[in-house]
C-alpha cells in the first residue's frame, strides 16, 4: 500500500514529531508499504495529489497537525488518515473545550478557568483574578489552552504569581487555563480502536510534589506498564478513559492523561495524536498488551481504512 | 536548556523560513569556490593516498607549522610541536577537560560562559563554578574572592576557563588590566588558564589586546584555537597549544577518542593557511560581519523594548541582550519562533538558573536584511508580552529608566 507519512510540520512539538515519525517510517517499511515521507509546506497539497496516497499516517503533534488543520485537508482530498477525525482533533486540541465536554458528559475533571489573551489586554480580566483563585483554589496549574507536550506548564502556589505564570503559559497560545492541582497518582490510558490498552504511571523520581514541571524531563519521571492498580481502580481509570475518548468522538488512537486522587480519576487532557517515539507512553502500553511497535502501525492503518 | 522540550522546540529552527539569530555559523558562502577547486585540484594531483589515509594522533606537521603562523599573527610565539590538531575547537575543550578532570573536580568559567562548553563539563562531573562578568570580562576581584574561599576549604579548581576575547556569548573582552592580573593569580595559586580564542582575528574597531597566553609565555595558560571562523567550521580543525606533560596525556586522550582529525580536512587547511591570501579573506569575513554586527545592534535600538541592555562587540559573532526581567527568554522563544525567529535563551550559558531574562544573538550567519527582520520580529514579541505583564500588573512602562543613549554603558 502506498502510504504518506506526514511528520515534522511547524509547530513547538517539530522534534518530537520528527522523532515519532522516523520511527513509523521504518515499521511502515518493514511490514512492506511504499512509504512517502512528507514535511509540511507549502507544496503539500501539490505533493498529496501527486502521490495520491492509499492513506496518511499522521505523526504529527501540536498546532496544525493535531488540530485538525492537516485532518481537513486530507478528507477535501479524499485521503484517508490515521487517528481521530477533524472534529475530534479540534475538541481535544483545545483543552477548555474538551473540559467542558467531560463535564456535560458527567466525567470528572479538575475544575478551572480559561483566559484569553484578549480578555486580559482589552477587558481587564486581570481584575478577576482572585475570583479565579476562589474557584480552583491553590495550588493551581496554569498551562496554554492548547499544546500538547508539557510546554508552557507552570504550579502556582501564591495568587501574586499568577501573572507572572499566564506570561508563560499565553506564550505559548493566545488563551492559557488556570486548573485545580490534583495530587495522586499520574496516570496515562492509551485506547486503540476499541481497545483499552494497560495503564501507564509516571512516578517522579523526587519527592516535590509541586514539581510538576521536573516530571516532564528526561529522569524526570519513571513509567511503569501495566500500573500497580487496585482492580477497582483500574476498572474505574479504564471505563472513564474510555468514555472520555468517546466522548470527545475520538477513533483509531489516543491516550487520556488522568489523576489518580483520594477522590477516584480525573481527567487532565486527551492527546488526539500521542507521541510514538521509543520513549512515548502508547507505544509503551501497546507493547504490555502483548502488541509490537510494527503490529501497532499496522492497526492504526486498518483503523484509519 | 532547562528541558529536553525545549530542545524539541529548537528544531522548528531547521525549517527554511525560520530567520534563526541562534547559531554560532560563520558565513562560508563567503568563500571563493575558486579557491576551494584549486586546493581539491591540488590534493587530486599530488596527495591522495596521504589524504585517505590515517595520520598522526597530534596533528600532521604541515598544519602545525601554519598554527603557529596564524597563532603569530596574533603576537604568539610557540612551537609547533607544542601543538595538538583537535578535531574542532570543541574536541579541544572536551579533550582539556577529560584530561584535567576526575569527578567533583572544581572548574571555573564565565557567567555567561560558552553555551556548549557546560555540557563537555558536565559529562566530566566537574563542579562548575561560574564568575560573573561586565562589559570588561570577567571580574577578576570576585576570581579572587572564589580562589580563596575554595583554598580556605582545602579546594583549588583544575583550571580556569574563559573566552577573554570577544566572548560567546557575552560580546565582552576581558580588559588588559585584567588580563595582567589573571595571569599573575595563575601564576600565584598555580592553576591553569584554559584561554579558548575562536574569535580574535574577526576584530572590528579598535586595537587588539595580547593573548592570555602570550602574556604568560605558555608557563600556566593552555591555548585553545580553531579555524572553524576564519577559515570553516565544516573542516572541523581546533587545536590545543600546552605544555608537554598534558600535551602527551592529550595525545593519549584524543588517541582513544578519533585517533586523528581528519588527514584530508588537515592537508586542505595546511596547504590553505601556507599562502598569505588567507589573511585577505579574514579582511573580507571582517568587513561583511562589522557590517552585520552595525546592522543588528542598529535594529535592536529602533525595536527592542525600553529597559533592554546589549552588548555592542567590538569583535566576534555574538551580541548578549538582556530585557527586563519580569519576562523570560524561553517563554519568549516560543513566541518568536512562531513568527519565524529564533535566538538562544540565556539560561544555557549558565549552570544555576540565571540568565532567565537574557538571550544570544549571532550576527555572522545571517545578512542584513534578515538581521533586521528578525530583531523587528522579536522586539514586536517581547514588546506585547511586556505589555500583557503590564495590563495584568498594572505597572506603568515597568517603571524602568528611560534607555540610554549608549546601550553598551549600561552593560
Amino acid at each position: 500500500m502506498k502510504v504518506a507519512l506526514l511528520q515534522g510540520g511547524r509547530s513547538l512539538e517539530r522534534g518530537v514529531s520528527l522523532r515519532s515519525g522516523a520511527r513509523v517510517a521504518e515499521a511502515l517499511s518493514d511490514i512492506g508499504h511504499e512509504v512517502e515521507v512528507l514535511d509540511l509546506g507549502p507544496d503539500l497539497v501539490a505533493k498529496l495529489e501527486g502521490i495520491r496516497p492509499d492513506v496518511a499516517f499522521i505523526a504529527l503533534h501540536g498546532t496544525e497537525g493535531e488540530d485538525g488543520t492537516v485532518q481537513a485537508l486530507l478528507d477535501l482530498l479524499d485521503i484517508p488518515h490515521t487517528g481521530p477525525g477533524v472534529a475530534a482533533c479540534q475538541r481535544c486540541m483545545d483543552k477548555s473545550l474538551a473540559k467542558h465536554i467531560l463535564r456535560e458528559n458527567g466525567l470528572p475533571t479538575p475544575n478551572w478557568v480559561t483566559y484569553s489573551e484578549a480578555a486580559i489586554r482589552d477587558f481587564g480580566a486581570a481584575s478577576s483574578f482572585q475570583r479565579a483563585v476562589d474557584t480552583v483554589g491553590l495550588p493551581l496549574v496554569a498551562k496554554p489552552a492548547s499544546q500538547g507536550s508539557s510546554l508552557g506548564v507552570k504550579v502556582v502556589t501564591r495568587a501574586e504569581d499568577i501573572p507572572g505564570a499566564l506570561m508563560t503559559a499565553l506564550s505559548y497560545d493566545n488563551r492559557a487555563i488556570l486548573e485545580t492541582w490534583v495530587s495522586g497518582r499520574e496516570l496515562a490510558v492509551s485506547v486503540l480502536g476499541d481497545q483499552v490498552l494497560p495503564i501507564v504511571e509516571a512516578i517522579p523520581t523526587d519527592n516535590n510534589a509541586y514539581d510538576f514541571e521536573a516530571r516532564y524531563e528526561i529522569g524526570g519521571a519513571s513509567f511503569v506498564c501495566p500500573a500497580e492498580l487496585s482492580d477497582e481502580d483500574a476498572d474505574e481509570v479504564n471505563r472513564v478513559a474510555l468514555a472520555a475518548y468517546n466522548a470527545l468522538g475520538c477513533s483509531g488512537f489516543s491516550r487520556v492523561d488522568l489523576i489518580l486522587g483520594d477522590d477516584g480519576p480525573q481527567i487532565l487532557e486527551i492527546n488526539a495524536i500521542p507521541g510514538l517515539t521509543e520513549t512515548s507512553l502508547l507505544p509503551q502500553a501497546a507493547e504490555a498488551a502483548g502488541v509490537e511497535f510494527e503490529a501497532m502501525v499496522a492497526r492504526i492503518i486498518d483503523l484509519a481504512l | 536548556m532547562r528541558s529536553s522540550a525545549m530542545r524539541d522546540m529548537m528544531a522548528i529552527t531547521a525549517r527554511p523560513e525560520v530567520i534563526s539569530l541562534a547559531g554560532g555559523l560563520p558565513d562560508t558562502s563567503t568563500f571563493p569556490p575558486e579557491a576551494f577547486a584549486a586546493e581539491m585540484d591540488r590534493i587530486a594531483k599530488t596527495s591522495v593516498a596521504e589524504v585517505l589515509q590515517y595520520g598522526p594522533t597530534e596533528g600532521i606537521d604541515l598544519v602545525r607549522e601554519q598554527i603557529a603562523k596564524v597563532m603569530a599573527a596574533e603576537d604568539m610565539r610557540i612551537d609547533p610541536m607544542d601543538v595538538t590538531v583537535t578535531t574542532g575547537g570543541q574536541q579541544a575543550i572536551d579533550l582539556i577537560t577529560k584530561v584535567l578532570i576526575d569527578p567533583g573536580d572544581a572548574l571555573i568559567c564565565d557567567a555567561p560562559t560558552y553555551p556548549g562548553a557546560i555540557p563537555t563539563f558536565c559529562s566530566y562531573e566537574a563542579d562548575i563554578i561560574q564568575i560573573e562578568c561586565d562589559s570588561d570580562g570577567m571580574k577578576i576581584d570576585i576570581l579572587e574572592q572564589t580562589l580563596a574561599e575554595l583554598a580556605a576549604k582545602g579546594r583549588k579548581p583544575k583550571f580556569i576557563y574563559s573566552v577573554p576575547t570577544f566572548q560567546n556569548p557575552g560580546g565582552a573582552t576581558l580588559s588588559l588590566e585584567r588580563r595582567h592580573r589573571l595571569v599573575a593569580l595563575a601564576r600565584e595559586h598555580e592553576i591553569l588558564v584554559v584561554e579558548d580564542n575562536p574569535y580574535g582575528l574577526l576584530r572590528y574597531e579598535g586595537d587588539p589586546l595580547p593573548t592570555l597566553y602570550s602574556l604568560d609565555g605558555g608557563n600556566y595558560v593552555v591555548y585553545l584555537g580553531t579555524f572553524s571562523k576564519i577559515l570553516s567550521a565544516g573542516l572541523r580543525i581546533g587545536w590545543i597549544v600546552s605544555p608537554t606533560p598534558i600535551r602527551e596525556k592529550v595525545v593519549l586522550g584524543k588517541a582513544a577518542s578519533d585517533l586523528c582529525t581528519s588527514t584530508l580536512t588537515q592537508d586542505f587547511a595546511g596547504e590553505y593557511f601556507k599562502k598569505d591570501r588567507w589573511r585577505e579573506y579574514v579582511d573580507d569575513l571582517v568587513a561583511i560581519y562589522r557590517n552585520r554586527r552595525d546592522a543588528m545592534v542598529g535594529a535592536m535600538s529602533e525595536y527592542f523594548p525600553h529597559g533592554t541592555t546589549w552588548t555592542k562587540p567590538e569583535g566576534g559573532l555574538f551580541v548578549w541582550a538582556t530585557l527586563p526581567d519580569v519576562i523570560d527568554t524561553e517563554d519568549l522563544l516560543a513566541k518568536a519562533l512562531t513568527k519565524g525567529v529564533a535566538f538562544v535563551p540565556g539560561t544555557g550559558a549558565y549552570v544555576d538558573g540565571r540568565g532567565a531574562s537574557s538571550m544570544r544573538l549571532n550576527f555572522s550567519g545571517v545578512k542584513e536584511d534578515e538581521i533586521i527582520e528578525g530583531i523587528r520580529r522579536i522586539g514586536k514579541v517581547a514588546r506585547e508580552h511586556l505589555a500583557l505583564y503590564e495590563t495584568m500588573t498594572g505597572t506603568d512602562e515597568m517603571r524602568l529608566p528611560p534607555r540610554p543613549e549608549d546601550p553598551e554603558e549600561e552593560r
